[in-house]
């Protein structure tokens, strides 16, 4: 494939980050957020500051139409000031929908001046706050996008396969909200998005092209918050896994919440359902975010970063890399208590 | 007749327009300075193949074009590209890179046009994939090595063509029609049809704009004795599949349903654009300012560039336009000059 995502590059600012995080990650999967703020702070050095009073962006609510777009700015507007008022000038948003919202009500007050005169109004009036935009506005894979290199060289591994000395073979899933709205503002574009693909060359594995690669995960909200149109979603998902599965990806790895979290979960469904397995060896295909990559190749232990809460197990794609871990602690806490095991379809080894 | 050594016309382009307007001008008794940035005539024309709508071969167009143009009257200076036009004392000044490479009493500008890059619309991934090429890239392929248009060394088995890419477009802020890809398509769908006789060709269309003579017939052929299929609808998103076939994902909006077509080859039917070297006349641009092509006075009434006395515009410079159109206005660009140099 040629290189002509270069046209497409975005300002992404040097340090001094403001972080948001998402509303749901942290029960999809629980680890990453924290991973990636230690990443920044322990490993590449950064000043990173994430504030206890910030909210969620409203954006499953504005998506779903049950938060009015004012309501939205404002809680926004409310999130701005609060990094006025720690110092910071340049924002991480920790979720895809997050960011994508904050570049359309940057963009909205950017055409509709009055509007954001409007907005800063309620947030007086409302909060007694003031508040700037920020001046750079990212999303987390954004910022390991940046140091990408930085990262493959302090990593303790590569994704490569120690047995056979194979790059990995990954497909790069990116959430619609990074660069299908704005796609200037994701590095890369919208139809062939570079952000994570540059993380998984820089580490040492190889990308999968294959034709549903732009293909929806399956989330959308209307697809899966109104119960009757599940089916949508998960058939949506089977479109991929079925498109990806003759290129036999070892992993998936996705920017957004709800991708990582249907791409992972969908396929405990289908098998359960249809007997359904997408990966090689009769096992499922492993999903990451993209902070659970970085921190796997860069040593972090893999049950310490909350790789157990995937529903798809992760030990033969560990194996393949040779990470080292210990299978007797998946499921216990930093005490050594057991957390509660759930039954899990085998693993296969190839 | 103006027989007056003094006055010389110079002619910028030597597409068909300004083939047509050089000609025109030495029959009439003018000594024509001839600019070109090729080293050679015809432009764009040098890649053609065929030409709609009666298929006629674009070199026999171009070698009767040459003809015309072996008079004692038109002086060559090819292969140096005009940008600029100064006035100095009455007359007009050819730059060329701040460099003056000559000097006329009347200019006619014939620079043509660009076509549209199509990696600016990613969705269909050109410049991604070695099998989504565009409309003037088969031209070259169908008239320098059709062999090349195989896939695995086997006839293909699929060909889709793509309409209206960078034309009517509002997304990328191109909203006008560039008139001559409908009928190229179709053209090109008859090509590989009579080429490939086992192929079945489909070509994505908004709607159908044949307006010119023998057009309609043209597409009804297609459809009549080619049996190319049309089908009324935008195509959303190409990938590639592992055979390196081209997975296409579009709307039928006749049928009011979503498809999903595999070929080996998408042909891009790409509009027209202002060409990059599209002279700068004086301190002045006479640019559409929507569409970026050099705009007349008075469009009704001829091809003279606002507020320019003695400069003409010619051809596509001034917007897409076909072959015998940018001949025809070529030619009346000339008479127009003469007109300017004998009143002046």
């Amino acid at each position: 494939m040629k290189q002509y995502w270069k046209d497409y590059q975005k300002e992404i600012a040097d340090d001094n980050y403001f972080y948001v995080r998402s509303c749901i990650r942290q029960n999809f999967f629980p680890g990453a957020e924290n991973l990636f703020i230690d990443i920044l702070k322990n490993k590449l050095g950064k000043t990173v500051f994430e504030d206890a009073e910030h909210t969620t962006c409203t954006g499953i609510g504005y998506h779903t139409d049950v938060v009015p777009l004012e309501t939205t700015m404002t809680v926004i507007a409310r999130q701005f000031a609060l990094m006025k008022e720690k110092g910071y000038r340049n924002m991480i948003a920790s979720c895809v929908t997050s960011f994508g919202l904050y570049s359309e009500v940057l963009d909205m007050w950017k055409h509709q001046p009055e509007l954001k005169e409007k907005i800063a109004g309620y947030l007086m009036e409302a909060t007694g706050r003031t508040f700037e935009e920020p001046e750079n506005m990212v999303h987390a894979s954004d910022i390991l996008y940046k140091y990408r290199n930085e990262i493959a060289s302090i990593a303790k591994y590569k994704l490569i396969n120690k047995t056979t000395g194979e790059p990995l073979k990954v497909v790069d899933h990116i959430g619609c909200h990074y660069a299908k709205t704005f796609p200037e503002r994701g590095v890369g574009g919208s139809e062939f998005p570079q952000v994570l693909t540059g993380l998984i060359t820089a580490w040492g594995g190889q990308t999968v092209d294959y034709p549903e690669r732009r293909h929806c995960c399956g989330f959308g909200f209307r697809n899966y918050l109104v119960q009757p149109n599940r089916g949508y979603s998960i058939s949506q998902s089977k479109i991929k896994l079925e498109s990806m599965k003759p290129y036999e990806p070892d992993l998936i790895i996705a920017n957004c919440p709800g991708c990582s979290m249907f791409l992972d979960r969908w396929q405990y469904t289908l098998e359960e359902t249809e007997g359904a397995v997408y990966g090689t060896c009769g096992n499922k295909i492993p999903v990451f975010t993209h902070e659970e990559l970085a921190g796997l190749v860069l040593g972090y232990d893999p049950w310490e970063i909350g790789l157990q809460t995937h529903q798809v197990p992760v030990e033969a794609l560990l194996d393949k890399i040779g990470v080292e871990y210990n299978p007797d602690l998946k499921y216990t806490d930093r005490q050594g208590n057991l957390i509660g095991e759930p039954e899990l379809i085998n693993q296969h080894v190839c | 007749m103006l027989e007056n050594e003094n006055h010389r016309i110079a002619v910028i382009g030597a597409g068909p327009a300004g083939i047509s307007a050089a000609v025109t001008a030495a029959e009439l008794g003018i000594d024509v300075d001839w600019y070109d940035k090729a080293d050679q005539i015809g432009g764009k024309l040098n890649d053609y193949y065929q030409l709609f709508p009666d298929r006629t071969s674009a070199m026999n167009v171009l070698q009767e074009f040459d003809n015309l143009t072996g008079t004692a009257r038109i002086h060559k200076h090819f292969g140096k590209a005009i940008n600029h036009i100064e006035k100095n004392n009455g007359r007009l000044v050819l730059m060329s890179d701040h460099e003056t490479v000559g000097s006329a009493d009347s200019v006619i500008v014939a620079t043509g046009f660009d076509f549209f890059d199509a990696r600016n619309k990613e969705e269909f991934g050109y410049g991604m994939y070695n099998q989504v090429i565009t409309s003037p890239e088969l031209e070259q392929k169908l008239k320098t090595n059709p062999d090349s248009l195989k896939f695995d060394g086997e006839a293909p088995a699929n060909i889709a063509f793509v309409h209206c890419v960078g034309s009517r477009d509002q997304q990328i802020g191109i909203n006008y029609c560039s008139r001559l890809c409908c009928v190229t398509g179709i053209k090109q769908a008859i090509e590989m049809r009579e080429l490939f006789p086992s192929c079945r060709v489909v070509n994505f269309y908004i709607d159908l704009r044949a307006f010119g003579s023998g057009y309609e017939e043209l597409y009804r052929e297609a459809q009549e004795k080619h049996q190319v299929q049309f089908i009324r609808g935008r195509v959303s998103e190409a990938s590639e599949n592992q055979q390196h076939r081209i997975v296409l994902k579009a709307e039928d909006t006749l049928m009011g349903r979503p498809l999903k077509i595999t070929v080996d080859w998408v042909v891009l039917l790409i509009g027209m654009v202002p060409s990059c070297t599209q002279v700068q006349v004086a301190d002045h641009q006479c640019t559409d300012q929507e569409t970026g092509f050099l705009k007349a006075a008075n469009a009704f009434t001829g091809h003279r560039l606002d507020g320019q006395p003695g400069i003409f515009m010619a051809g596509a410079c001034g917007g897409p336009m076909s072959i015998p159109e940018a001949a025809a206005s070529g030619k009346a660009a000339a008479t127009e000059a003469l007109q300017y140099l004998i009143n002046r």
